[in-house]
């Protein structure tokens, strides 16, 4: 608080929200990278597999640890909610589902750092005055992380869709329908293309809107001096519906795209 | 939304994050999950079938205790029979002895009272012989009246 404090005696609060929305970069023009996005999704990443491979390697059939229970209660969920959806044979769905709802979770759930707790830290390690600190640490309020994720289930639906009705099919899906008439085909190829394009689309971007609009009004709380406290609190607890939720329908609509992608029509 | 290089490096992330997910937590965590959920399957079929089994002991013992109360009965039964029986017998023994032994008694007091009367009889003979000389004041010979002493105590 004291810190906000301070950042905004030399800054206005414009200025104040334009610093902590911008990322710390390296590099020129498209070569450039977003480092605090790439690290904290890593190393959130790291925390992810670490945590569940060491799980991995000590599972017991018999009686399970705490550790053990809470993840097997995790995959199990990831495991019912594909289930219920996907009814194919398919080594990579499930777990890709884990891991974007667990990688996703854990970069949503850094919405609940304060938002000037690490550029203090850093400035209080380094020496470095706070204006010139640039760290947003919620990897899913970058666009480049969610349009990857997204461009990968994008891939993955591409791929299954020619690898179950092979290229031939996957074409004829895309002219074919909703309208049988050959007249047609044109205009069904553009609306099948528009569909098919509109879904990692609408994925990356309903995760990335509501997480930078999330943080956003973070930032706007945050300028609001000692009455911050109150308002960032429920802020903060509504954040305990929208974290876990914006995860669980990114995996959700991973699942029911590449289940999709299974179906011949 | 500055999109730059970043994606590309999101997007390996991802791919790696993924391929290692389905490598080495995946299966492992779902194998051991399998297999507990067959184990636990396994137990609760057991004990399934221990409960029956135990109905079926149960059923079992109830039977064969009534069979045993059944058999125990009938024996009780038998013995009492028995007894009764052995009680008869001996009863029945008894009263035969008690007749052999009354009527050999019976006998023999009649024998002991015939020898007797003969005794007495005989003593009668001779104290009336006796009577009879001290009045005659002579004796009488016992080989010439003999015929009369005969006729004296066949009348006793």
């Amino acid at each position: 608080m004291s810190a906000a404090a301070a950042t905004q005696a030399t800054l206005t609060s414009q200025e104040y929200i334009k610093h902590h929305l911008t990322n710390l970069t390296v590099g020129e023009g498209f070569w450039s990278w977003n480092l605090d996005t790439l690290g904290w999704s890593v190393f959130l990443g790291l925390v992810f597999l670490s945590i569940f491979r060491s799980v991995a390697k000590s599972a017991t059939t018999g009686v399970p640890g705490k550790l053990q229970c809470a993840v097997e209660m995790v995959i199990e969920f990831v495991d019912d909610s594909v289930k219920g959806t996907f009814h194919g044979k398919n080594a990579v769905i499930a777990p890709l589902a884990l891991t974007i709802f667990v990688w996703v979770l854990l970069m949503n759930a850094m919405d609940w750092v304060p938002v000037d707790l690490l550029p203090w830290l850093i400035s209080l390690v380094s020496g470095i005055e706070m204006s010139h600190i640039y760290m947003k640490p919620v990897p899913t309020t970058d666009p480049n992380l969610t349009f990857a994720l997204a461009g990968g289930v994008f891939f993955l639906i591409i791929y299954y869709s020619i690898k179950v009705k092979g290229v031939g099919g996957f074409m004829k899906e895309l002219y074919s329908q909703p309208f049988g008439h050959w007249s047609l085909y044109p205009i069904n190829f553009i609306l099948e293309i528009v569909t098919l394009l509109a879904r990692p689309l609408a994925l990356s971007l309903r995760l990335f809107g509501n997480l930078y609009a999330g943080e956003l009004i973070f930032l706007l709380i945050a300028t609001l001096g000692l009455y911050q406290l109150p308002v960032h609190f429920i802020w903060a607890a509504f954040h305990l519906l929208v974290i876990p939720l914006q995860a669980f329908i990114f995996m959700m609509l991973t699942i029911v795209y590449l289940s999709l992608a299974h179906e011949d029509h | 939304m500055n999109i730059n290089a970043t994606i590309i490096g999101q997007l390996i992330a991802f791919v790696v994050f993924v391929i290692f997910c389905m490598k080495f937590v995946w299966p492992p965590i779902m194998a051991a999950i399998e297999a507990r959920q067959a184990t636990i399957a396994d137990g609760l079929a057991a004990s399934d079938r221990a409960a029956k089994d135990l109905e079926l002991a149960q059923e079992k013992a109830t039977a064969q205790l009534k069979e045993a109360k059944v058999q125990a009965a009938s024996i009780v039964d038998a013995a009492k029979k028995h007894e009764a029986k052995i009680i008869e017998e001996a009863a029945g023994k008894a009263q035969a002895e008690k007749e052999k032994i009354l009527a050999s008694g019976h006998a023999e007091i009649e024998t002991e009272r015939n020898r007797a009367k003969e005794e007495l009889r005989q003593q009668v003979a001779i104290l009336a012989v006796a009577g009879a000389e001290k009045i005659l004041e002579r004796s009488i010979d016992a080989a010439v009246h003999s015929d009369i002493l005969d006729k004296l105590i066949a009348e006793l």
